[in-house]
Protein backbone atom coordinates (compact mmCIF):
# COMPACT_ATOMS: atom_id res chain seq x y z
CA UNK A 1 0.00 0.00 0.00
CA UNK A 2 2.85 2.37 0.41
CA UNK A 3 3.96 2.36 -2.88
CA UNK A 4 2.31 5.41 -3.98
CA UNK A 5 2.69 7.91 -0.99
CA UNK A 6 -0.23 9.78 -2.03
CA UNK A 7 -2.85 7.24 -2.07
CA UNK A 8 -3.49 7.19 1.33
CA UNK A 9 -5.28 10.33 0.96
CA UNK A 10 -8.13 12.06 -1.50
CA UNK A 11 -7.23 15.42 -1.66
CA UNK A 12 -10.01 17.88 -1.76
CA UNK A 13 -10.08 20.03 -5.48
CA UNK A 14 -7.45 23.08 -5.25
CA UNK A 15 -8.06 26.80 -5.04
CA UNK A 16 -6.67 28.25 -8.31
CA UNK A 17 -6.77 31.17 -5.89
CA UNK A 18 -4.30 29.53 -3.25
CA UNK A 19 -2.49 28.69 -6.21
CA UNK A 20 -1.79 32.44 -6.70
CA UNK A 21 -1.12 32.99 -3.04
CA UNK A 22 1.22 31.06 -2.43
CA UNK A 23 3.23 32.43 -5.90
CA UNK A 24 2.96 35.96 -5.13
CA UNK A 25 4.40 35.29 -1.12
CA UNK A 26 7.35 32.90 -2.90
CA UNK A 27 8.01 35.76 -4.80
CA UNK A 28 7.90 38.24 -2.05
CA UNK A 29 10.46 35.91 -0.25
CA UNK A 30 12.68 36.25 -3.47
CA UNK A 31 12.01 40.24 -3.54
CA UNK A 32 13.24 40.75 0.08
CA UNK A 33 16.47 42.52 0.62
CA UNK A 34 19.14 39.68 1.00
CA UNK A 35 22.60 40.89 1.33
CA UNK A 36 25.39 39.25 -0.50
CA UNK A 37 23.47 35.46 0.35
CA UNK A 38 23.45 33.57 -2.46
CA UNK A 39 22.68 30.44 -1.60
CA UNK A 40 19.23 31.08 -1.20
CA UNK A 41 16.60 28.70 -2.08
CA UNK A 42 14.97 30.30 -5.31
CA UNK A 43 11.50 29.88 -3.53
CA UNK A 44 9.39 30.59 -6.54
CA UNK A 45 11.05 27.93 -8.37
CA UNK A 46 10.16 25.54 -6.11
CA UNK A 47 6.62 26.63 -5.46
CA UNK A 48 6.86 26.62 -9.06
CA UNK A 49 7.67 23.08 -9.73
CA UNK A 50 5.91 21.81 -6.85
CA UNK A 51 2.63 23.21 -8.83
CA UNK A 52 3.32 22.12 -11.76
CA UNK A 53 3.68 18.46 -10.63
CA UNK A 54 0.72 18.32 -8.49
CA UNK A 55 -1.68 20.88 -10.83
CA UNK A 56 0.00 20.81 -14.68
CA UNK A 57 -3.33 21.41 -15.96
CA UNK A 58 -3.91 24.72 -14.03
CA UNK A 59 -0.41 26.31 -14.35
CA UNK A 60 2.09 25.60 -17.22
CA UNK A 61 4.90 27.11 -19.18
CA UNK A 62 3.65 30.53 -19.87
CA UNK A 63 2.67 31.65 -16.50
CA UNK A 64 5.98 30.27 -15.41
CA UNK A 65 7.76 32.56 -18.12
CA UNK A 66 5.54 35.59 -16.46
CA UNK A 67 7.07 34.83 -13.36
CA UNK A 68 10.22 34.73 -14.93
CA UNK A 69 10.27 38.18 -16.49
CA UNK A 70 8.70 39.44 -13.05
CA UNK A 71 11.72 38.24 -11.09
CA UNK A 72 14.29 39.87 -14.06
CA UNK A 73 12.85 43.44 -13.60
CA UNK A 74 12.72 43.21 -9.94
CA UNK A 75 16.29 42.00 -9.39
CA UNK A 76 17.47 44.13 -12.32
CA UNK A 77 18.89 41.02 -13.94
CA UNK A 78 19.67 40.00 -17.75
CA UNK A 79 15.69 40.01 -18.89
CA UNK A 80 14.46 36.77 -19.98
CA UNK A 81 17.14 34.75 -17.99
CA UNK A 82 14.05 33.90 -15.50
CA UNK A 83 11.82 33.55 -17.88
CA UNK A 84 13.64 30.87 -19.76
CA UNK A 85 14.66 29.23 -17.08
CA UNK A 86 11.03 28.99 -15.31
CA UNK A 87 10.04 28.38 -18.73
CA UNK A 88 12.44 25.01 -19.26
CA UNK A 89 11.50 24.13 -15.41
CA UNK A 90 7.72 23.96 -16.33
CA UNK A 91 7.81 21.88 -19.29
CA UNK A 92 10.42 19.47 -17.46
CA UNK A 93 8.47 19.60 -14.55
CA UNK A 94 4.51 19.11 -16.23
CA UNK A 95 6.32 16.46 -18.65
CA UNK A 96 7.72 14.09 -15.62
CA UNK A 97 4.67 14.54 -13.31
CA UNK A 98 3.43 11.12 -13.74
CA UNK A 99 6.68 9.51 -12.52
CA UNK A 100 7.78 12.32 -9.66
CA UNK A 101 4.68 11.04 -7.94
CA UNK A 102 4.98 7.66 -7.68
CA UNK A 103 8.67 7.70 -5.57
CA UNK A 104 8.68 8.99 -1.42
CA UNK A 105 9.26 12.42 -0.79
CA UNK A 106 12.49 12.42 -0.28
CA UNK A 107 13.40 10.62 -3.81
CA UNK A 108 10.99 13.06 -5.30
CA UNK A 109 13.65 16.03 -3.72
CA UNK A 110 16.26 14.26 -5.63
CA UNK A 111 14.42 14.08 -8.78
CA UNK A 112 13.51 18.34 -7.74
CA UNK A 113 17.43 18.90 -7.11
CA UNK A 114 18.18 17.87 -10.52
CA UNK A 115 15.06 20.19 -12.43
CA UNK A 116 16.36 22.95 -10.13
CA UNK A 117 19.83 22.60 -11.20
CA UNK A 118 19.53 22.49 -14.52
CA UNK A 119 17.86 25.66 -14.20
CA UNK A 120 20.19 27.49 -12.89
CA UNK A 121 22.76 26.10 -15.04
CA UNK A 122 20.65 27.39 -18.07
CA UNK A 123 21.09 30.85 -16.14
CA UNK A 124 24.42 30.47 -15.44
CA UNK A 125 24.85 29.88 -19.14
CA UNK A 126 22.74 32.32 -20.40
CA UNK A 127 24.70 34.91 -18.00
CA UNK A 128 28.60 34.12 -19.11
CA UNK A 129 27.41 34.39 -22.65
CA UNK A 130 26.18 37.83 -22.15
CA UNK A 131 29.21 38.79 -20.09
CA UNK A 132 28.38 38.33 -16.60
CA UNK A 133 31.13 36.35 -14.31
CA UNK A 134 30.92 33.29 -12.68
CA UNK A 135 29.38 33.87 -9.29
CA UNK A 136 30.97 30.60 -7.77
CA UNK A 137 29.98 27.35 -6.77
CA UNK A 138 28.08 28.57 -3.97
CA UNK A 139 25.42 29.73 -6.25
CA UNK A 140 24.33 26.41 -6.74
CA UNK A 141 23.99 25.69 -2.88
CA UNK A 142 20.52 27.74 -3.23
CA UNK A 143 19.35 24.84 -5.20
CA UNK A 144 20.85 22.10 -3.02
CA UNK A 145 18.22 23.86 -0.01
CA UNK A 146 15.24 24.26 -1.90
CA UNK A 147 15.52 20.52 -2.94
CA UNK A 148 15.93 19.80 1.03
CA UNK A 149 13.08 22.30 1.65
CA UNK A 150 10.77 19.72 -0.56
CA UNK A 151 9.06 17.90 1.64
CA UNK A 152 8.34 20.11 4.42
CA UNK A 153 6.76 22.24 0.48
CA UNK A 154 4.81 19.47 0.10
CA UNK A 155 2.90 18.90 3.76
CA UNK A 156 2.84 23.38 3.82
CA UNK A 157 1.47 23.64 0.38
CA UNK A 158 -0.79 21.03 0.25
CA UNK A 159 -2.12 21.77 3.73
CA UNK A 160 -5.85 23.47 2.55
CA UNK A 161 -6.35 20.37 0.37
CA UNK A 162 -6.76 17.83 3.12
CA UNK A 163 -9.27 16.70 4.31
CA UNK A 164 -10.37 16.91 7.55
CA UNK A 165 -10.22 13.64 10.14
CA UNK A 166 -13.51 13.66 11.25
CA UNK A 167 -14.85 11.34 8.43
CA UNK A 168 -18.89 11.61 8.01
CA UNK A 169 -19.42 8.13 7.64
CA UNK A 170 -22.37 8.57 5.15
CA UNK A 171 -20.26 9.74 2.77
CA UNK A 172 -19.69 7.32 -0.08
CA UNK A 173 -15.68 7.86 -0.59
CA UNK B 1 -15.67 15.55 -42.99
CA UNK B 2 -13.06 15.53 -40.17
CA UNK B 3 -13.63 14.47 -36.84
CA UNK B 4 -12.93 16.87 -33.87
CA UNK B 5 -12.44 15.59 -30.22
CA UNK B 6 -15.12 17.35 -27.84
CA UNK B 7 -13.48 20.77 -27.04
CA UNK B 8 -13.89 19.86 -23.26
CA UNK B 9 -10.52 17.76 -24.78
CA UNK B 10 -9.07 20.02 -26.01
CA UNK B 11 -5.80 21.72 -24.38
CA UNK B 12 -4.37 24.07 -26.45
CA UNK B 13 -0.79 23.15 -28.22
CA UNK B 14 1.35 20.64 -27.05
CA UNK B 15 3.69 21.50 -24.32
CA UNK B 16 6.61 20.97 -26.57
CA UNK B 17 4.95 23.41 -29.15
CA UNK B 18 4.82 26.13 -25.91
CA UNK B 19 7.92 25.66 -24.41
CA UNK B 20 9.70 26.27 -28.12
CA UNK B 21 7.76 29.37 -28.14
CA UNK B 22 8.58 30.76 -24.72
CA UNK B 23 11.93 30.20 -24.87
CA UNK B 24 12.57 31.64 -28.52
CA UNK B 25 10.54 34.68 -26.46
CA UNK B 26 12.83 34.92 -23.76
CA UNK B 27 15.55 34.46 -25.63
CA UNK B 28 14.47 37.04 -28.12
CA UNK B 29 14.06 39.10 -24.93
CA UNK B 30 17.75 38.70 -23.60
CA UNK B 31 19.53 39.06 -27.17
CA UNK B 32 17.45 42.87 -27.13
CA UNK B 33 18.60 43.02 -24.11
CA UNK B 34 22.05 42.41 -23.73
CA UNK B 35 22.83 43.50 -27.15
CA UNK B 36 20.81 46.43 -28.44
CA UNK B 37 19.04 47.78 -25.06
CA UNK B 38 15.42 47.76 -26.81
CA UNK B 39 13.72 46.02 -24.11
CA UNK B 40 13.68 48.96 -21.51
CA UNK B 41 10.41 50.10 -21.95
CA UNK B 42 9.07 46.45 -21.11
CA UNK B 43 11.80 46.07 -18.26
CA UNK B 44 10.01 49.62 -17.00
CA UNK B 45 6.20 48.28 -17.02
CA UNK B 46 7.41 45.32 -15.57
CA UNK B 47 9.50 47.25 -12.81
CA UNK B 48 6.49 49.04 -12.08
CA UNK B 49 4.36 46.09 -11.23
CA UNK B 50 6.56 44.58 -9.28
CA UNK B 51 7.27 48.01 -7.12
CA UNK B 52 4.46 47.19 -4.88
CA UNK B 53 5.69 43.84 -4.24
CA UNK B 54 9.14 44.86 -3.55
CA UNK B 55 7.79 47.50 -0.85
CA UNK B 56 5.87 45.07 0.67
CA UNK B 57 8.90 42.72 0.72
CA UNK B 58 11.02 45.82 2.76
CA UNK B 59 8.55 45.87 5.28
CA UNK B 60 9.60 42.90 7.28
CA UNK B 61 13.19 44.26 6.75
CA UNK B 62 12.24 48.14 7.91
CA UNK B 63 9.99 46.57 10.57
CA UNK B 64 13.20 44.81 12.40
CA UNK B 65 16.07 47.33 11.95
CA UNK B 66 13.26 49.89 13.50
CA UNK B 67 13.24 47.24 16.54
CA UNK B 68 16.72 47.02 16.62
CA UNK B 69 17.51 50.66 16.55
CA UNK B 70 14.62 50.83 19.25
CA UNK B 71 16.51 48.60 21.54
CA UNK B 72 20.14 49.86 21.07
CA UNK B 73 21.54 50.62 24.41
CA UNK B 74 22.28 53.60 25.94
CA UNK B 75 25.92 53.23 26.42
CA UNK B 76 26.40 52.79 22.21
CA UNK B 77 24.04 55.61 21.74
CA UNK B 78 26.91 57.67 24.11
CA UNK B 79 29.79 56.26 22.80
CA UNK B 80 28.00 57.10 19.17
CA UNK B 81 27.29 60.66 20.45
CA UNK B 82 30.73 61.08 21.79
CA UNK B 83 32.57 59.91 18.40
CA UNK B 84 30.41 61.97 16.56
CA UNK B 85 31.22 65.12 18.73
CA UNK B 86 35.07 64.58 17.91
CA UNK B 87 34.85 63.67 14.21
CA UNK B 88 32.23 67.08 14.24
CA UNK B 89 35.22 68.61 15.93
CA UNK B 90 37.73 67.82 13.43
CA UNK B 91 35.62 67.82 10.80
CA UNK B 92 35.31 71.66 11.70
CA UNK B 93 39.00 72.33 11.50
CA UNK B 94 38.77 71.18 8.42
CA UNK B 95 35.94 72.79 7.00
CA UNK B 96 37.70 76.38 7.53
CA UNK B 97 41.02 75.62 6.13
CA UNK B 98 38.49 74.59 2.85
CA UNK B 99 36.58 77.60 3.08
CA UNK B 100 40.29 79.73 2.45
CA UNK B 101 41.67 77.33 0.43
CA UNK B 102 38.32 77.04 -1.92
CA UNK B 103 38.36 81.27 -2.17
CA UNK B 104 42.27 80.75 -2.88
CA UNK B 105 41.50 78.21 -5.56
CA UNK B 106 38.63 80.44 -7.05
CA UNK B 107 40.99 83.14 -7.11
CA UNK B 108 43.28 81.37 -9.17
CA UNK B 109 41.51 80.08 -11.32
CA UNK B 110 39.95 83.83 -11.87
CA UNK B 111 43.65 84.42 -13.19
CA UNK B 112 44.19 81.59 -15.01
CA UNK B 113 41.26 82.65 -16.55
CA UNK B 114 40.32 78.75 -15.97
CA UNK B 115 36.70 77.76 -16.09
CA UNK B 116 35.12 77.56 -12.73
CA UNK B 117 34.06 74.39 -11.44
CA UNK B 118 30.28 74.66 -11.38
CA UNK B 119 28.95 73.09 -8.02
CA UNK B 120 27.14 69.51 -8.67
CA UNK B 121 23.23 69.25 -7.51
CA UNK B 122 23.22 65.76 -5.80
CA UNK B 123 20.11 64.09 -4.39
CA UNK B 124 20.10 62.16 -1.42
CA UNK B 125 18.66 58.52 -1.31
CA UNK B 126 18.60 55.19 0.19
CA UNK B 127 20.00 51.91 -0.99
CA UNK B 128 16.84 49.72 -1.14
CA UNK B 129 18.88 45.94 -1.46
CA UNK B 130 21.20 44.58 -3.44
CA UNK B 131 19.78 42.86 -6.31
CA UNK B 132 19.86 39.12 -6.12
CA UNK B 133 21.31 38.67 -9.45
CA UNK B 134 24.83 36.96 -8.31
CA UNK B 135 25.98 37.90 -11.74
CA UNK B 136 26.76 41.28 -11.05
CA UNK B 137 27.30 43.91 -8.76
CA UNK B 138 24.49 46.06 -8.49
CA UNK B 139 22.15 48.29 -5.92
CA UNK B 140 18.36 49.57 -6.01
CA UNK B 141 17.92 52.74 -4.67
CA UNK B 142 14.79 54.28 -3.93
CA UNK B 143 14.45 57.34 -6.09
CA UNK B 144 13.85 57.44 -9.97
CA UNK B 145 13.07 59.23 -12.70
CA UNK B 146 9.92 60.95 -10.82
CA UNK B 147 12.85 62.12 -8.80
CA UNK B 148 14.91 63.74 -11.76
CA UNK B 149 17.77 60.74 -11.62
CA UNK B 150 18.90 60.34 -14.82
CA UNK B 151 21.78 57.17 -16.20
CA UNK B 152 25.02 58.13 -16.28
CA UNK B 153 24.93 60.36 -12.83
CA UNK B 154 27.45 59.12 -10.28
CA UNK B 155 26.81 57.93 -6.99
CA UNK B 156 29.08 58.79 -3.91
CA UNK B 157 29.14 58.16 -0.28
CA UNK B 158 30.46 60.40 2.67
CA UNK B 159 33.93 59.01 1.64
CA UNK B 160 34.15 58.31 -2.31
CA UNK B 161 32.37 57.15 -4.78
CA UNK B 162 30.25 53.92 -4.87
CA UNK B 163 29.30 53.40 -8.93
CA UNK B 164 26.85 55.30 -11.35
CA UNK B 165 23.30 54.74 -12.04
CA UNK B 166 22.93 52.70 -15.25
CA UNK B 167 18.82 52.27 -15.43
CA UNK B 168 16.10 54.39 -13.96
CA UNK B 169 12.57 53.38 -13.62
CA UNK B 170 10.15 55.63 -12.52
CA UNK B 171 10.57 55.54 -8.81
CA UNK B 172 13.60 53.20 -8.85
CA UNK B 173 17.04 53.15 -10.02
CA UNK B 174 20.12 50.60 -10.43
CA UNK B 175 23.33 51.61 -9.46
CA UNK B 176 26.18 49.73 -10.66
CA UNK B 177 29.01 49.65 -8.31
CA UNK B 178 32.38 50.11 -9.26
CA UNK B 179 33.32 46.44 -8.31
CA UNK B 180 31.21 45.56 -11.05
CA UNK B 181 32.76 43.38 -13.62
CA UNK B 182 31.70 45.60 -16.15
CA UNK B 183 32.26 48.87 -14.57
CA UNK B 184 35.00 51.43 -15.65
CA UNK B 185 36.04 54.54 -13.72
CA UNK B 186 38.13 57.36 -15.18
CA UNK B 187 40.30 58.27 -12.22
CA UNK B 188 43.77 59.90 -11.78
CA UNK B 189 46.27 59.24 -9.07
CA UNK B 190 46.90 62.28 -6.90
CA UNK B 191 49.96 61.79 -6.27
CA UNK B 192 51.21 62.72 -9.73
CA UNK B 193 48.34 63.08 -12.02
CA UNK B 194 48.46 60.13 -13.45
CA UNK B 195 45.63 59.67 -15.39
CA UNK B 196 43.90 55.94 -15.37
CA UNK B 197 41.01 53.55 -16.11
CA UNK B 198 39.67 51.62 -12.92
CA UNK B 199 38.08 48.49 -14.12
CA UNK B 200 36.14 46.41 -11.28
CA UNK B 201 37.34 43.47 -9.79
CA UNK B 202 33.98 42.11 -10.07
CA UNK B 203 33.65 39.53 -7.46
CA UNK B 204 36.57 40.11 -5.34
CA UNK B 205 35.63 43.26 -4.53
CA UNK B 206 38.12 45.10 -5.85
CA UNK B 207 39.18 47.11 -8.76
CA UNK B 208 42.11 47.17 -11.40
CA UNK B 209 44.06 49.34 -13.28
CA UNK B 210 44.33 47.82 -16.25
CA UNK B 211 46.70 48.42 -19.51
CA UNK B 212 48.87 50.48 -17.46
CA UNK B 213 52.44 49.61 -18.09
CA UNK B 214 54.91 48.00 -16.76
CA UNK B 215 57.22 50.74 -15.49
CA UNK B 216 54.04 53.47 -14.83
CA UNK B 217 54.40 55.13 -11.43
CA UNK B 218 52.31 53.43 -9.69
CA UNK B 219 52.90 52.58 -6.16
CA UNK B 220 51.30 51.02 -3.20
CA UNK B 221 48.73 53.24 -0.85
CA UNK B 222 48.98 55.43 -3.73
CA UNK B 223 45.05 57.43 -3.63
CA UNK B 224 43.05 57.62 -6.68
CA UNK B 225 40.45 60.29 -7.39
CA UNK B 226 38.02 60.63 -10.07
CA UNK B 227 39.61 62.43 -12.84
CA UNK B 228 36.59 64.75 -13.99
CA UNK B 229 37.98 64.54 -17.58
CA UNK B 230 34.79 62.67 -19.28
CA UNK B 231 32.44 65.11 -17.70
CA UNK B 232 30.60 62.21 -16.42
CA UNK B 233 32.09 61.76 -12.77
CA UNK B 234 33.17 65.47 -11.02
CA UNK B 235 36.37 65.89 -10.35
CA UNK B 236 38.48 64.79 -7.37
CA UNK B 237 36.39 62.53 -5.34
CA UNK B 238 38.11 59.43 -3.87
CA UNK B 239 37.66 56.35 -5.59
CA UNK B 240 40.31 53.92 -4.87
CA UNK B 241 43.67 53.25 -3.08
CA UNK B 242 46.19 50.94 -4.84
CA UNK B 243 46.50 47.87 -2.62
CA UNK B 244 49.19 45.64 -4.81
CA UNK B 245 51.09 46.04 -7.47
CA UNK B 246 52.73 43.02 -9.55
CA UNK B 247 55.67 44.40 -11.89
CA UNK B 248 56.37 41.34 -14.09
CA UNK B 249 58.45 41.40 -16.82
CA UNK B 250 57.02 38.97 -19.21
CA UNK B 251 54.22 41.41 -19.46
CA UNK B 252 54.17 44.89 -21.31
CA UNK B 253 51.47 45.75 -18.21
CA UNK B 254 51.64 46.23 -14.85
CA UNK B 255 49.30 44.02 -12.65
CA UNK B 256 47.56 46.87 -10.08
CA UNK B 257 45.30 45.95 -7.83
CA UNK B 258 43.06 49.00 -5.50
CA UNK B 259 40.70 48.82 -3.08
CA UNK B 260 37.36 50.64 -3.16
CA UNK B 261 37.54 54.17 -0.36
CA UNK B 262 33.96 54.39 -0.44
CA UNK B 263 32.02 51.73 1.58
CA UNK B 264 30.78 49.68 -1.67
CA UNK B 265 28.80 47.07 0.73
CA UNK B 266 28.34 48.71 4.10
CA UNK B 267 26.23 52.47 3.66
CA UNK B 268 22.83 52.65 3.16
CA UNK B 269 22.34 56.59 2.26
CA UNK B 270 24.16 57.37 -0.78
CA UNK B 271 24.22 60.96 -2.87
CA UNK B 272 23.35 60.59 -6.46
CA UNK B 273 25.50 63.84 -7.67
CA UNK B 274 23.71 65.43 -11.33
CA UNK B 275 26.45 65.19 -14.43
CA UNK B 276 25.59 68.33 -16.04
CA UNK B 277 28.69 70.07 -15.34
CA UNK B 278 28.70 72.15 -18.28
CA UNK B 279 30.65 70.44 -20.59
CA UNK B 280 31.01 71.29 -24.14
CA UNK B 281 29.68 68.73 -26.57
CA UNK B 282 32.52 66.24 -27.48
CA UNK B 283 33.96 65.85 -31.11
CA UNK B 284 32.37 63.47 -33.20
CA UNK B 285 35.54 61.14 -34.04
CA UNK B 286 37.02 60.94 -30.20
CA UNK B 287 37.84 57.64 -28.63
CA UNK B 288 34.27 56.32 -26.83
CA UNK B 289 34.36 57.53 -23.36
CA UNK B 290 35.39 55.36 -20.62
CA UNK B 291 32.70 54.72 -17.30
CA UNK B 292 30.50 56.78 -19.28
CA UNK B 293 27.34 54.89 -19.71
CA UNK B 294 27.16 50.98 -20.61
CA UNK B 295 25.48 51.39 -23.66
CA UNK B 296 28.85 52.75 -24.87
CA UNK B 297 30.77 50.15 -23.66
CA UNK B 298 28.39 47.97 -25.52
CA UNK B 299 29.96 49.62 -28.72
CA UNK B 300 33.31 49.43 -27.74
CA UNK B 301 32.49 45.74 -27.31
CA UNK B 302 31.68 44.95 -30.13
CA UNK B 303 34.33 46.92 -32.21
Amino acid sequence: MAFLEQSQRILLPVNPAYIALTLVLALLFNLMPWRDVFWLPDMVALVLVFWCVRQPRRIGIGIAWFLGLVMDAGNGALLGQHALAYAVLAFAAIGLHRRILWFSLWRQAAHILVLLLACQLLMLGARLIAGGEFPGFAYFGGSLIAAALWPTATFLLLLPQRRPESVDRNRPI
Amino acid sequence: MDYQPPPFFSRGPAPLVRLAFFVSLAVLLMVLDARFRYAESLRQVVALLVYPLQRTALVPVELFSAAAEFFTTQVALKRENDELKTKHLQGANDLLTLEALRAENAQLRRLLDARERLSVDSTLAEILYRGRDPFSRKVIIDKGSQQGIQAGQAVIDDIGVIGQVTRVHPLLSEVTLITDKDQRTPVQVVRNGLRAVAFGGGDRGTLDLSYMAANADVQADDVLVTSGIDGTYPGGLPVAKVSRIERDPAYAFAKISCIPTAGTEQNRQVLVLSSEAGFPPLPAETEPRAGSLPKQKRVRKRE
